[in-house]
């Protein structure tokens, strides 16, 4: 009896804890669910939104000493609607025909690129245990209890009150509003919409803005329950926002909103009640100490993997998508063998004069860029296999060149193997990761794919790698994840230029495989694949046989050269090297650029490791200008993710990459004046 | 006065794949002509470039003599254009009250808005009666009904309407082209893209006929049929 008394009260303050941070998780998958049924995009930026209005109200409240009213509204009812109307009106709009992958890619840029563009902007910068402060007095301090269990402080009671407040303005909105049936109108048809008299680019804007509100209140709202204001904290929310949505189908406003307020108490339960299954029993434990942090995360991947109703997304067709033209096919390799050729002359001869260049000229600090470089290109090559042939996004390549790091690691460390044997043992694994994982998520497909696999990449960063089996544990803490480069013969790899050598060797073995498998039996049945799959299956293809090599081999290579960076470096470096973060900005570096080339690796790899020197720090100045570099250089790294969350926009406009349309447009020039003088000759050659 | 529509020279294509190529067709004030053609003629096409959904390559599209070539679909809309296109013209996700209210809230007004929508229910009394029924659970007659009612309450200067016919019973077509004719003795202009070809010929004056994305033949209606029965031959031939 007592036991059942006690339980009660635990389920009933575990509800009253998750309240509040679960109606803030309400609140922005509103508007998520808002903005993706008005324009289809999945916006991850929201994150990112919300992290900017936080942090331009802590600005103003701290740095400026402005009142409650001003601030909120300069933060929340200027800057946030404000931001939401400029990437509509900039990016998304002339978006409306483009996959929603590519959408998505944009968005990812913009995580990165928005908070880094605002903090260049208002010179704000996260201070380490400056809580950021509620918006009414005594927000942490004053407490209310209403059933003797737990006590609400006013900071939670204000989370709930603006959340019901907003749901309930919303629902009024759609409801009541002419405004909220244009945009309801909006939701089905946009063109219909028009039909009516309506002009709907206005109506879609409105519905950024309104989100893009929510999500500002939502990041001023949640910002007293972290430590310090950083953006990566606001990714987590929205991550699980994503969550609430998708357990609404991203239809529906009232189910995300209490799937947003069920995960809050989901998550409030669990930390409750997990702790004490740990001290029964033992082993749970790593797990609890870990899980909890990452709990968006398992719970995104779970609500993808075990809700079958999110794949069939229930949507009312729009009667006038006819007028659409068909999607255009996917950048078709246009193969020519001049084009083919001119490639290979041009890559093999800027490959040697760079090579030749940094073997004898450069210094240890270029040498360790460049075998960067080569060594970041091989890990590409495995988004070559899996993007780029196969068709799917993957957000977790870095947990898988981080499995191939971390068994180069352990097998040195414990067993003394040799690191290029363990390498590849590392690349097997990943693979073995890399194919047990394409099972769930590949039926998934799309947007939600790459979600789940972003979801991973999370659960992979904030548990796995705390095992001391993979990580190394608290030993590796203080002495680092060692890994020994390796000696063959007489050859000591310790030298650096040495170990250009073989990167660059097993650069070219990896692309050598990588054109193997692309005009293999699998290329094959992953082209007839991104064709049609239902033409493909109807002549005896598997697709799943197929996509599923494809993403076991790219978690090999992914493996392999995660491997190799690590005895490059010799160390593990995992949060430098492979966090979910980087896995993002690699993905979108290498679509930008070219996913489908061997070349576009190359490049990418080139542009992430030698772009910060080259450029930013203006080192190419000052070799053409014999030591002198422009005065605005070096400039700071935030822009490097300006620039990035720019180079992701051009995707939208060149989905086969920017490397392979310049290289396309060079062949069209060049064919050109080569067809004119033929004709010249030719015409030159009838006339008497 | 001038034309209340008038296509000059219009190409145009949906992406890579070109559909019509320099249509020329003009419907008077209070005017009516019926477009007939085999499918995949451009018919639907030429009708969307007339609402603006589609935006010609070449060629421009005036509207009472104003040239709103490249405007969005609103602009025609407000400049009188109303169009109900092929297959379900109404908001599924809308209620009845809703469908209606989302096209007279602009023209008449937060105050005129019950007026109207009594109007509509006067007309339709059946509408009336599904007022909060969403419209996508209507019959394809009912919802022919409430985008007929949504223009009769309110008549625009020119209707397109994209083969209204199309799936209904014959004794929902007859009620249909009653309307129909009711609009334009409202002054209306009306354009009518068909393959009902009798019903079509019956309200128009004019007729254009349409093969391959190009106007092959236009002039009265009563002159059509001999033509429609010839083109149907050669149309036979390829396709
Ligand atoms: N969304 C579209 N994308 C590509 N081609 C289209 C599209 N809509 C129509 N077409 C093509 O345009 C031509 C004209 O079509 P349409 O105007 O619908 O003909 P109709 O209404 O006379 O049957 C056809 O060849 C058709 O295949
Ligand atoms: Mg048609």
């Amino acid at each position: 009896m007592l036991l059942a008394a006690s339980t009660g009260e635990d389920l009933l303050r575990a509800v009253l804890q998750g309240a509040p941070p679960g109606s803030v998780y309400a609140l922005i998958a509103l508007g998520f669910v808002l903005t993706y049924k008005t324009s289809g995009v999945f916006n991850l930026a929201f994150g990112a939104q919300a992290y900017v209005s936080a942090a331009m109200y802590f600005q103003a409240r701290n740095e400026w000493e402005w009142q409650v009213v001003p601030a909120l509204i300069l933060a929340v009812f200027i800057l946030a609607p404000l931001i939401g109307l400029v990437l509509e009106r900039l990016i998304f709009r002339h978006l409306s025909n483009s996959s929603a992958v590519a959408k998505l890619v944009i968005a990812i840029g913009l995580t990165v690129a928005l908070p880094s563009l605002f903090e260049l902007v208002t010179g704000f910068s996260a201070v380490a245990g400056r809580t950021p402060t509620g918006i009414i007095p005594g927000g942490s301090s004053v407490f209310y209890d209403p059933f003797g269990i737990y006590p609400l402080s006013r900071d939670e009671l204000a989370q709930m009150a603006v959340a019901l407040f907003g749901m309930a303005a919303l629902g009024a909105l759609f409801r009541f509003s002419s405004l909220g049936l244009a945009l309801r109108a909006v939701v089905e048809s946009p063109r219909m919409t028009e039909l009516s008299g309506i002009n709907a680019d206005r109506v879609s804007a409105f519905a950024w803005a309104l989100s893009s509100l929510f999500a500002g209140m939502a990041g001023v709202l949640i910002a007293p329950r972290f430590n310090t204001l950083m953006a990566p904290d606001f990714f987590h929310l929205v991550i699980v926002a994503i969550a609430a949505a998708a357990i609404g189908r991203l239809a529906s406003l009232p189910r995300a909103l209490l799937g947003g307020l069920g995960l809050g108490i989901f998550i409030a339960l669990f930390n409750t009640f997990l702790p004490r299954w740990t001290a029964d029993h033992g082993w749970l434990r790593p797990f609890q100490e870990n899980l909890t942090p990452s709990m968006p995360f398992v719970i995104l991947f779970g609500v993808l993997v075990c809700w079958p109703a999110i794949r069939r997304e229930h949507r009312v067709v729009d009667p006038l998508s006819g007028v659409d033209p068909p999607p255009p096919g996917l950048a078709a390799l246009t193969r020519n063998r001049r084009l083919t050729l001119i490639t290979r002359v041009f890559s093999v001869s800027l490959l040697c004069v760079i090579g030749v260049t940094v073997l004898l000229r450069a210094d240890v600090r270029w040498l360790f860029l460049v075998t960067q470089a080569v060594i970041l290109a091989i890990i590409y090559l495995s988004i070559t296999v899996v993007t780029g042939f196969a068709g799917q996004i993957s957000l977790c390549q870095g947990a898988f060149a981080a499995v191939g790091a971390f068994t180069v690691f352990q097998l040195a460390d414990r067993y003394d193997l040799s690191v290029l044997a363990a390498a590849l043992v590392g690349a097997a694994l990943a693979a073995v990761v890399g194919a047990v994982l394409s099972l769930p998520v590949l039926r998934l497909g799309g947007v939600w794919l790459a979600i789940a696999t972003l979801a991973f990449a999370f659960f992979f960063d904030a548990v796995m790698v705390k095992f001391s089996w993979i990580g190394g544990g608290g030993t590796s803490l203080f002495q680092g994840t060692r890994v020994p480069r390796p000696t063959i013969g007489p050859w000591d790899f310790a030298d650096d230029r040495l170990f250009l050598v073989l990167a660059v060797v097993a650069f070219t073995v990896v692309s050598f495989l990588v054109i193997q498998l692309r005009e293999g039996t699998t290329g094959r049945m992953l082209h007839a694949l991104r064709g049609s799959e239902m033409a493909a299956e109807s002549i005896g293809i598997s697709p799943v046989r197929a996509r599923v090599t494809a993403f076991a081999v790219s978690a090999a290579i992914a493996g392999f050269g995660g491997a190799l960076l690590a005895i490059h470096q010799e160390n593990v470096n995992y949060q430098n090297n492979f966090s979910p973060t980087a896995a993002l900005f690699w993905l979108v570096l290498v679509v930008s650029l070219s996913a489908r080339t061997i070349e576009g690796a190359a490049y990418s790899g080139a542009a992430f490791s030698l772009f910060d020197s080259l450029v930013l720090r203006g080192e190419v100045f000052r070799w053409i200008f014999r030591g002198w570099v422009p005065g605005i250089l070096p400039i700071s790294p935030k822009w490097r993710f300006v620039l990035f969350g720019l180079a992701s926009i051009q995707f939208s406009r060149h989905p086969e990459g920017l490397v392979e349309y310049g290289k396309r447009r060079a062949t069209r020039r060049f064919n050109e004046r080569f067809d004119r003088r033929e004709r010249d000759r030719a015409s030159q050659e009838t006339s008497p | 006065m001038s034309p209340v529509l008038e296509l000059r020279g219009v190409s145009a294509s949906y992406g890579p794949f070109r559909a019509l190529f320099g249509v020329s067709l003009t419907v008077e004030a209070g005017g009516s002509l019926a477009l007939l053609g085999s499918n995949g003629a451009g018919k639907t096409t030429v009708a969307r470039v007339a609402s603006g959904l589609v935006v010609p390559t070449s060629g421009s599209v005036l509207v009472d003599g104003e040239d709103l070539t490249g405007a969005r679909p609103h602009q025609y809309a407000r400049a009188g254009v109303a169009h109900a296109p092929e297959g379900r013209s109404v908001f599924a996700t809308l209620t009845v009250a809703e469908n209606l209210r989302l096209s007279f809230r602009r023209t008449h007004g937060a105050s005129g808005l019950s007026c109207a929508l009594d109007r509509a229910y006067d007309l339709f009394p059946q509408l009336g009666n599904r007022r909060s029924q969403m419209a996508g659970t209507l019959s394809g007659g009912e919802q022919r009904m409430l985008s007929m009612a949504r223009v009769l309450v309110n008549p625009p200067k020119l209707l397109i309407a994209d083969e209204p016919s199309l799936g209904l019973a014959p004794i929902i077509i007859d009620e249909v082209y009653q309307s129909l004719r009711a609009i334009r003795e409202a002054g209306t202009a009306v354009l009518i893209v068909e393959q009902q070809v009798g019903h079509a010929l019956q309200l128009c004056d004019r007729t254009a006929v349409l093969g391959h994305g190009a106007v092959e033949w236009e002039g009265p209606a009563d002159e059509a049929t001999d033509v429609m029965v010839g083109q149907m031959f050669t149309t036979g031939e390829d396709g």
